[in-house]
């Protein structure tokens, strides 16, 4: 079994730790605080590696792993950071049958992370999504706030266009 | 009270009763996976669906309870709709399932091929699909895990955290991909496991195993450099006879040593020697405590999984914790130190084998300051299961075997001792020795303390001892111990000893023992049965009090000195460390 630590180093502050105490002490014994505490974390931190869950943890003793189980269970939380440059391939219906599901393969192997992940020089992180409004475009994957679409798959489109953020 | 019809046989049943006893009590095991009774009811698996009138859709009978509203209803637990669904559900699980059913640790005792066969399930695959492919986790030093011969069942998580209160194994992710695992999917071996082998007991397929040691020991049986010596817990002799087909609580300790003389072993002990020589140290060291102001509540220490548990959720009551080694460690110290030399044999050449109800034993072999003669205490820790499993391959007829008796000096236990294996029997027995002492040695000093026993999870009672009151309390199961700590902590409870063992009920229920199916650990409360063995041993023996151990005497006049002795406490008593391992 390996690990899953997020591969970019922690870099939290103590400012960002003592707001997510307050919000732990807002929510006292309330046996189901855990999921309002891990959005609130999510909102403070940004995503929710082993350091920021072990508070939660600790604070709301609460074992580690059912703060996991409930991280790992629920789309809306990420394990990993948000890169420089963040990666949305539609997989909704439209995109998914044009085939955006080789698009997103595609990006899983150049940039060699898995859907949520982040390179390890925080550049770029992937994430597949739901219907973005622009099936006329589909397939369809945005970067930041730029949107491409027509997508072929194609290795050297998909490299050409990370480039520009190089 | 409520009438209702199951099969068409109408039958009367309290409201609240879940369909699936109101069954059972009529003569109907209706299957199941998921659940256990009062530890794991989450509806999860399906298996136990049941026809019910007016119900839209198939009820799941273990979370069923009966109400008024249901009067009349007609409940069919075997029509063919009821079948067929479990029957689909079962070939679901068996597509992802890996069957390696031929050479798997628990073929012919999974529950999982017990209702492949009741269901009838002939070909397979019914279902072609993805599978889901892990590694095995074998980080930790008592078990394994394969999570693809796992069908998230959720007892084994059941185990850890409502029984135990750890929580250290969870389900991951979500879906198809749902997992069972540690934090982050980090090794067991990095997270505070305590070790205790709750969830192997109760896994209904061969997901959890302990390690299996068993080659070792054939080796070290093999080797003719080698004296390999071996000694059983008290509470074995009160489970491996069900591996035999003994009913549940038959104390069959003299088969068991004939057995383990016939698989070689050059001399065959019994922990309870241990376990006598034990109480004269923790007696000794409750004296001091309470004579001399040391740290009360003084707490046994015969627990490894206990210990683990201590050292990693309350450090802060490490100094409370007797310093006597287990009774296997002490057993093993002996063996090495005494009876080495008695016997004339460089320590170095022996290979100390212990067979154990527990798993937590194959951790506690490898801890620091558990070596008196420089050489580990113990070599190999074996559970009971894995010596079914020899006797079963060198083709032993366990039942036909001749009773016999353990080696003397190191197999000699009092009825004090064979109590160890079950919960409150700790307590008992230092009572016993306390009481004895405190009284000026009156030979007339009582054997039995009653209110200690039972498998209630927190006991407490009183004695009036020389005088002066003395409160001891008793916890099984760390979930209990953990209640029990916290009153002690907050001062709700003032308490002079306390025992905990790890296991609900004690080392009779440890995770090592053999393995109980649900459909009879739902009905039957295998911790009292299992007791009553060791029970029936302690009142059948003609010495009941640790100090009247003619073995125990000689070793101390001719090797330790007194009880709690520079000597003794070298051998015989040891360290803990706080561990700060991912809870």
């Amino acid at each position: 079994m390996a690990l899953k630590k997020c591969i970019v180093a922690f870099s939290g502050t103590e400012e960002q730790e003592n707001e997510l105490k307050a919000v732990i002490k807002e929510h006292g014994d309330d046996p189901g605080a855990l999921m309002p505490v891990l959005q609130k974390a999510q909102d403070i931190y940004g995503y929710l590696p082993i350091e920021v869950q072990e508070i939660i943890s600790r604070e709301m003793n609460i074992p580690l792993e059912k703060v996991y189980g409930v991280s790992t269970f629920y789309s809306q939380f990420s394990l990993n950071p948000k890169g420089k440059y963040r990666i949305s391939v539609c997989l909704g219906t439209a995109c998914y049958v044009k085939g955006s599901g080789d698009v997103f393969n595609k990006l899983q192997s150049i940039l060699g992370v898995t859907s949520g992940g982040i390179t390890d020089d925080g550049k770029f992180s992937l994430q597949d999504c739901r219907c973005i409004g622009a099936c006329g475009l589909a397939p369809v994957m945005t970067i930041n706030d730029d949107v491409y679409g027509r997508l072929t798959g194609d290795e050297k489109e998909l490299r050409e266009i990370l480039a520009k953020y190089e | 009270m409520v009438n209702i019809k199951i099969n068409g046989i109408e039958c009367s049943v309290e409201e609240g009763t879940t369909i699936l006893e109101a069954a059972r009590a009529n003569g109907i095991r209706i299957p199941t996976l998921c659940w256990l009774k009062d530890i794991n009811e989450i509806g999860a698996c399906r298996i136990c669906v049941v026809e019910m009138t007016g119900a839209r859709s198939l009820v799941a009978s273990c979370m069923y309870p009966i109400s008024k509203f249901d009067e009349g209803k007609n409940i069919l637990t075997n029509s063919p709709s009821v079948l067929e669904s479990r029957k689909m559900t079962l070939e679901l699980l068996l597509s992802n399932h890996k069957k390696e059913c031929l050479y798997c640790s628990r073929s012919g005792n999974c529950e999982l091929q017990t209702l492949c066969q009741e269901l009838g399930v002939k070909h397979e695959p019914a279902f072609d699909g993805v599978r889901n492919e892990y590694e095995i986790d074998d980080s930790a030093a008592h078990m394994t895990r394969d999570n693809e011969k796992c069908i998230n069942c959720r007892r084994c998580i059941a185990a850890c955290t409502n029984v135990q209160g750890i929580g250290v194994i969870g389900a991951n992710y979500r879906g198809f991909k749902t997992s069972i695992g540690s934090p982050f999917d980090m090794d067991l071996a990095d997270t505070a496991c305590v070790s205790c082998g709750q969830c192997i007991a109760v896994c209904p397929t061969g997901a959890l195993n302990e390690k299996d040691d068993t080659d070792k020991v054939w080796a070290a049986l093999n080797d003719p450099d080698k004296v390999v010596v071996v000694q059983t817990a008290p509470a074995v002799r009160a489970s491996i006879g069900e591996a035999f087909g003994y009913p549940m609580g038959t104390n069959v300790e003299g088969k068991m040593a004939a057995a383990l003389r016939c698989l070689g072993f050059n001399a065959v002990f019994d922990t309870d020697f241990g376990a006598d020589l034990t109480i004269m140290e923790e007696a000794t060291e409750l004296l001091d405590r309470v004579q001399n102001g040391g740290v009360l509540p003084m707490i046994t220490s015969c627990s490894p999984g206990w210990i683990r548990y201590c050292e990693a959720y309350y450090p802060e009551m490490i100094p409370n914790l007797s310093s006597c080694k287990s009774p296997q460690q002490m057993n093993g110290a002996i063996t090495k130190t005494y009876w080495a030399q008695k016997m004339g044999i460089d320590p170095q050449n022996i290979v100390s084998v212990s067979v154990m109800p527990c798993t937590a034993k194959k951790f506690e072999i490898g801890r620091e300051d558990q070596s008196a003669s420089g050489y580990p205490d113990l070599d190999i820790s074996i559970t009971t299961r894995e010596l079914v499993k020899m006797i079963n391959a060198a083709g032993l007829c366990f039942r036909e075997l001749p009773d016999e008796t353990f080696d003397s000096p190191l197999g000699i236990g009092t009825g004090a001792a064979v109590i160890f294996g079950a919960t409150g029997g700790v307590m008992e027995a230092a009572l016993r020795t306390a009481v004895w002492k405190l009284t000026g040695e009156d030979v007339n000093s009582p054997v039995e303390f009653k209110e200690v026993r039972g498998v209630e999870g927190v006991k407490t009672a009183t004695y009036n001892v020389g005088g002066k009151e003395i409160t001891v309390a008793v916890a099984s199961g760390l979930k209990n111990a953990s209640a029990l700590l916290e009153k002690v902590k907050s001062g709700e409870l003032n308490v002079t000893f306390i025992e905990i063992m790890a296991c609900p009920g004690g080392c009779v229920n440890g995770g090592g023992q053999v393995i109980v199916p649900a459909d009879v650990r739902n009905f039957t409360d295998i911790r009292a049965e299992r007791a009553k063995a060791l029970y029936g041993a302690d009142e059948s023996r003609p010495l009941r009090k640790s100090h009247e151990s003619p073995d125990v005497k000689e070793v101390y006049e001719k090797f330790l000195g007194e009880p709690g002795s520079h000597k003794a406490h070298e051998i015989l008593h040891t360290s803990y460390k706080a561990s700060d391992l991912i809870k």
